[in-house]
């Protein structure tokens, strides 16, 4: 239970100003080993924007952000990745002309051997590599959709957009990182597709020990059922926060949705 | 008749009729029946398509890989042969093969990675003029080759920053700039020649001149560009063994990454920099090969052939083979080296055809002639 308490991720007083605009304004957040917390808000509130700045896309304006007991304020994409902060896009941004595993293994990259001469010349244990990689991008991938296990070698380009979806979640997933950063995953699906993920990310969280997720969505039946807690983002600053159905029956939240008075 | 006899029946004949149509291509004079030849493979080609043919021979191809390579390689010897006394046709058939070379370094570059480089003749140049200066000392020649890629890599170098920095049209004018610098730089520079050029001397293995024709018997001399077209049948072998080797592992997944989108290829760790900065010194390396054979086979170069118009043709062979295409790159690069040899009439329309051939390209088939297929990163091996 101990274990459970232990904090992943804090901000304290976040801030990234675009132009004029304040997109995040001193926005402080803690999340802890497990936890799957909802980041909801209008349009423009600031949820990809944290995402965008936590992962290294953006620069912070002011304030700090703190992953497992290191600042990563102003560290890289390439280094929050390393560090187990693993995404997918608002837009998916998939490969679409390359093959589901390759997408996949772009996920994978920490885990894979990136030396020119390795790949080169030592064919034999690359080959090896490959083979034990695409067994494991199986495994994972029929967890969401058994057939689409099967077709690892077509290309993205040709698929629908729920098993895009689930492509790029396992892109962020096969590197088993710490943290996953889910930005609007119902995006351009219909209902009954949304069910159907949500239902995977549930079964992942189960499966995998300690994976933190922060989920922004607007897809408010989604949040009720997988969140643990939830924050409310209004004009870059934390509005709200605390369980679902305490976050939604919040004045304030109400009047920053529907539009106040 | 089972499936794998069949394929590889498919592939033989296919590579003899390869082989049969080049030798007729490069053997016959004559302005029209040229023409028709063209149109009659055309024809044979888009009939093909209608009727589902290519499509099934690309199929018997994919399966056996490895007997289709030996196969063009052994039609390419027997192409080869058949002009072995002739010098103009071999001489062409090595410009081919080197070009090949030069335009699989842009391929690194721009169509696995997405590095534009309007500058290739430059770094081809580089591979020549490395070749011109150590040619008459007593560095090994074959050492000269892999310095003439070295040097163009180093003088890559320099480009670097300004690559990185910079994208899509920016980085174009960049390398166009750098290509017309390099071109001034000769013609104003002295000691390489100035604008009159370097003699070049011959490639010279361990005291076989390969500038002299092979008496093999009486009647039976065969032409000294038979050396440079082995050498560079040779350095093509081992430029797409190269090639092969970089698609398919993770380097070639990472260069796909950066090319399609580098925001999320960060954000799985891949490192934008490094990758960029490899792909475009392999390829100037791979461009820098190329010249320096070529120098040694023409014995004579001059800053004029390494203008912008140049590096344009090495980036319309990519296009129109198909962006990271290799067969693709071959079969463009014979045409665009033959085509202005063979169709005497266009010679001086060169450029016009060229730009309403790649605007028809880039319109109604952007992919290319031969386009890239996806990754297949153990040949027949589908998980």
């Amino acid at each position: 239970m101990a274990q459970q308490q232990e904090t992943v991720l804090t901000f304290r007083g976040l801030t990234r100003r675009f132009g004029g605009v304040i997109a995040l304004n001193k926005f402080d957040m803690e999340l802890t080993n497990g936890q799957i917390l909802g980041l909801i808000g209008p349009n423009g509130s600031g949820k990809t924007t944290s995402f965008n700045v936590l992962t290294g896309i953006y620069e912070a304006n002011g304030g700090s952000i703190e992953f497992l007991g290191q600042d990563i304020t102003s560290w890289p994409a390439q280094k929050v990745y390393e560090a187990g902060v693993a995404r997918t896009f608002q837009r998916s941004r998939l490969c679409l002309e390359l093959s589901i595993f390759d997408n996949i293994m772009i996920g994978n990259h920490k885990r894979l051997n990136q030396g020119l001469l390795f790949n080169i010349f030592q064919r034999k244990a690359l080959k090896e590599q490959i083979q034990e990689n695409h067994e494991e991008a199986r495994k994972l991938l029929k967890i969401f959709d058994p057939a689409l296990a099967e077709k690892m070698f077509d290309p993205v380009g040709s698929l629908r957009m729920i098993d895009r979806r689930r492509i790029e979640i396992c892109r962020a997933l096969i590197s088993h990182p710490r943290l996953l950063l889910l930005d609007e995953p119902s995006a351009g699906m219909t209902h009954e597709e949304t069910r159907e993920l949500m239902d995977d990310i549930l079964e992942v969280r189960e499966m995998i020990d300690g994976l933190s997720i922060i989920l922004v969505e607007h897809e408010m039946g989604m949040i009720e059922r997988v969140t643990d807690k939830c924050i409310v983002l209004n004009f870059g600053q934390k509005i709200c926060e605390g369980a679902y159905r305490d976050v939604a029956s919040d004045k304030l939240v109400q009047e920053a949705y529907l539009g106040g008075e | 008749m089972t499936q794998s006899l069949k394929d590889k029946l498919v592939i033989i004949l296919l590579a003899a009729v390869i082989a049969a149509f080049s030798i007729t291509f490069i053997a016959i004079e004559e302005q029209v029946e040229i023409f028709a030849l063209l149109v009659f493979a055309a024809a044979l080609v888009l009939g093909g398509a209608k009727l589902g043919i290519t499509a099934s021979i690309a199929q018997s191809l994919a399966r056996n890989e490895r007997l289709m390579n030996f196969a063009f390689i052994a039609a390419t010897i027997a192409v080869v042969f058949w002009f072995r006394e002739d010098h103009f046709p071999l001489l062409m058939i090595a410009t081919v093969l080197l070009y090949v070379i030069a335009c699989c370094g842009l391929n690194i570059q721009f169509g696995f990675t997405g590095v534009v480089n309007f500058a290739g003749a430059a770094f081809f140049g580089v591979g020549c003029y490395t070749a011109a200066v150590l040619g008459d000392t007593s560095v090994p020649l074959l050492l000269v080759i892999l310095l003439g890629g070295i040097i163009a890599a180093i003088v890559g170098s320099v480009l670097i920053i300004p690559v990185l920095r910079t994208r899509g049209h920016y980085a174009a004018v960049v390398t166009i700039a750098f290509g017309l610098l390099f071109r001034t730089f000769l013609e104003v520079n002295d000691t390489l020649g100035g604008p009159q050029g370097l003699g070049v001397s011959g490639m010279n293995l361990f005291g076989w001149d390969f500038n002299n024709n092979i008496e093999i018997s009486e009647n039976l001399e065969i032409s000294f560009y038979m050396n440079y077209v082995v050498l560079a049948l040779i350095m093509v072998v081992l430029t797409f063994v190269l090639m092969r080797r970089i698609e398919r592992s993770w380097i070639g997944l990472n260069f796909d990454a950066v090319r399609l989108d580098e925001t999320a290829a960060a954000c799985f760790g891949i490192n934008i920099k490094r990758w960029k900065i490899v792909a475009f010194t392999l390829g100037n390396f791979l461009a820098g090969t190329a010249g320096a054979l070529y120098a040694m086979m023409l014995g004579f170069i001059a800053p004029s052939n390494f203008a912008f118009s140049d590096s344009l043709i090495l980036v319309s062979i990519v296009l129109l083979g198909g962006m990271g295409s290799l067969w693709g790159t071959i079969l463009a690069a014979g045409l665009v080296v033959l085509l202005p040899e063979k169709l005497q009439v266009i010679q001086e329309y060169r450029f016009l055809i060229y730009a309403v051939v790649m605007i028809l390209i880039l319109l109604f088939r952007p992919q290319g002639i031969l386009p890239r297929g996806l990754r297949a990163y153990i040949p027949g091996w589908r998980g």
